[in-house]
């Protein structure tokens, strides 16, 4: 006989650990559970709201309602029945929505990434507290304050780079005009909604490149890195993903804006891709527009405008998420 | 101290080494501290150090934690003004000039003077072949043939064979002690004249540590080394000059330096016997 066989042992199952918490510890669970909990709640409670409210003209408008481009209500202002059937479409609002977005992401994150840099590795200790609070003052400035800023100063100034634009880059779609109007474009509403989102992405990247290892830092310079070289190698690979979420949280903002958007926008129910043409809106600015003098259905198609608006900023979340979970391991 | 070393054992150690003796190594490029003082913001760290590193030698600094060694190094390629509130005071001469005077460009003295780090730092977003090569995007210099520069470099750290059919794989999937030697191969790559070593092994096993003191030996044929180190046989192993250093509650200063074989065996000041027979420190 072997010893393994002489001296088999019972192998036991693996014990249950557990402890009894006390009650204060108890207590003190539930209240910081409830406040985790509160914020799925409410975000639930609003999107059940909105689809129930909006199921009836969804269900009935079907995949016309994110298509169509025709906004039109049977019922007069003053309640009596118009002569044609209502439609209700959002197509156009829509692709106002995705491209102000777009816009002001495109130019909101270069500029923010380059305060957060200067911010975080060039200021002067002085300067950059000043600096960092007059940020944090723009995040939290009221944005029909950006809206009326944005129509009155921002848009004459406008107008001639859009018009600069147009002159020497109308044979990119993006930048042609069907008709010389360039006030009230989606290219200004992309401006004003990039100057919103700035202080967002520049915070967001700010704290992301604040974090980079210093050993990694002093390693770079001990190669004889200049600075730049430095970022480049160093900074930028660790903060992708907060540039990735700082630029997606600012999407989300965008997205969402209304009275920003309403202020400068010229609201017209057609699909616009010339974004320095007058013309264009989006979801939460046809909201604005319709809601004070809609009844019936048309406040439940405004619903329904809702939840899909509601939905689109989820999806933009989740992507950013996927990005920011496999993209940002790696320069850590 | 529990770990008590008997003087004459690391004496030996030292001795066993084909002593060198200064000017005998006429390699790279020497490298001289005089008169230097070191302040973060009132608080004086060093005083008055001045210090010849002899060209193509090893020269140890020892001496208890807080006695400025680091500090010290950190003056020799200029990582310390990176703290904020760094100052000094003195000259560092590389090749006679002072690489603190106006206008010197002070990339170029980093190029020159290299330095590993004591936790190992490889760039996370780079492949252990970028790694290597990092120093010449860092500082924009161009080389042709830069696949034999790699190979050279992991050859000299002592990681070639280990690495070789992976140099694609990042950086981070090494061991500690692989790890350090990708990051002494890359300080390499830019050829420096001078190499600093601040504790290289103090977060490395025993094993790994005695790699990467053959690799100093190695190194030392070629350039001048300096190495900060707690670890007494380490420096009686490795080195041909020893400096001691401490802080009696002041700012740091260099009580001894000398061969190593002599600082262990016969140290003329008696602080320094106290430290190396392991009474204090």
């Amino acid at each position: 006989m072997s010893i393994s066989e002489t001296t088999k042992i019972a192998i036991p199952e693996p014990r249950e650990i557990s402890t009894v918490p006390r009650f204060s510890d108890r207590v003190f669970r539930v209240v910081v559970s409830l406040g985790g909990i509160s914020s799925l709640v409410i975000l639930g409670a609003i999107a059940f709201f909105l689809g129930i409210r909006g199921f009836d003209v969804l269900s009935n408008t079907g995949i016309k309602f994110i298509t169509q481009y025709e906004w039109y209500s049977a019922i007069n202002t003053d309640g009596t029945a118009g002569e044609q059937a209502s439609t209700f479409g959002i197509g156009a609002m829509l692709v106002g929505t995705i491209i102000t977005a777009l816009i002001a992401v495109a130019i909101g994150v270069p500029i923010a990434v380059a305060s957060a840099l200067y911010l975080n590795f060039y200021a002067p200790t002085a300067v950059r507290g000043f600096l960092v609070s007059v940020i944090d003052l723009m995040a939290a400035f009221p944005s029909i304050l950006f809206g009326l800023w944005g129509f009155n100063v921002l848009m004459p100034g406008g107008e001639y780079w859009a018009k600069l634009l147009h002159k020497y880059l109308s044979f990119v779609p993006l930048f042609d005009v069907s008709a010389p109007v360039f006030s009230r474009s989606p290219f200004i509403a992309g401006v004003v909604l990039a100057i919103m989102t700035i202080p967002i992405i520049t915070s967001v990247s700010r704290e992301v490149f604040s974090q980079t290892p210093l050993d990694r830092i002093q390693a770079a310079y001990a190669l004889g890195a200049t600075k730049w070289s430095m970022i480049r190698a160093v900074v930028l690979p660790f903060g992708s993903s907060g540039i990735v979420g700082g630029a997606m949280l600012g999407l989300g903002r965008a997205m969402g804006e209304t009275v920003a958007v309403f202020t400068v926008l010229n609201i017209v129910f057609q699909a616009n891709f010339q974004i320095l043409l007058g013309a264009g809106g989006n979801v939460a600015s046809l909201i604005i527009l319709k809601f004070g003098e809609a009844s019936g259905e048309e406040i439940n198609a405004l619903m329904a405008a809702g939840l899909i608006l509601f939905l689109l900023t989820l999806l933009v979340n989740t992507v950013a998420d996927l990005i920011v979970n496999r993209s940002g391991r790696k320069g850590r | 101290m529990s770990e008590t070393v008997k003087p004459s054992s690391l004496a030996s150690i030292a001795a066993t080494k084909s002593a060198r003796t200064p000017g005998s190594a006429p390699l790279g490029t020497g490298l001289e501290a005089r008169n230097l003082h070191a302040w973060f913001g009132k608080n004086h760290v060093l005083s008055d150090i001045s210090l010849d590193f002899v060209a193509g030698t090893v020269t140890a600094l020892i001496g208890p934690s807080g006695c400025g060694k680091s500090t010290f190094i950190r003056t020799l390629n200029r990582m310390h003004e990176f703290i904020p509130t760094a100052a000094m005071a003195g000259q560092v001469l590389l090749d006679g000039k002072d690489i603190y005077a106006a206008g010197v460009d002070v990339t170029k003295i980093r190029l020159r003077v290299g330095m590993v780090f004591q936790k190992p730092n490889p760039f996370p977003s780079m492949t252990i072949g970028e790694n290597v090569l990092s120093g010449l995007k860092l500082a924009q210099l161009k080389r042709s043939n830069k696949e034999d520069l790699m190979e050279e470099c992991l050859v000299r750290a002592g990681l070639w064979n280990e690495v070789k059919d992976r140099l694609n794989a990042q950086g981070g999937s090494l061991s500690g002690g692989q790890q350090q030697r990708l990051c002494i191969a890359r300080s390499l790559a830019v050829k420096p004249d001078v190499l600093l070593m601040d504790e290289p092994c103090s977060a490395l096993d025993p094993g790994s540590t005695l790699r990467i003191e053959e690799t100093i030996r190695e190194l030392s044929k070629t350039m001048t080394i300096i190495i900060v180190t707690h670890n007494m046989q380490q420096a009686a192993r490795i080195s041909d000059y020893t400096a001691f250093f401490l802080a009696d509650g002041h700012a740091g200063v260099m009580v001894e330096v000398g061969p190593t074989s002599e600082i262990f065996a016969r140290p003329k000041d008696q602080r320094t016997e106290n430290y190396v027979t392991g009474r204090f420190g």
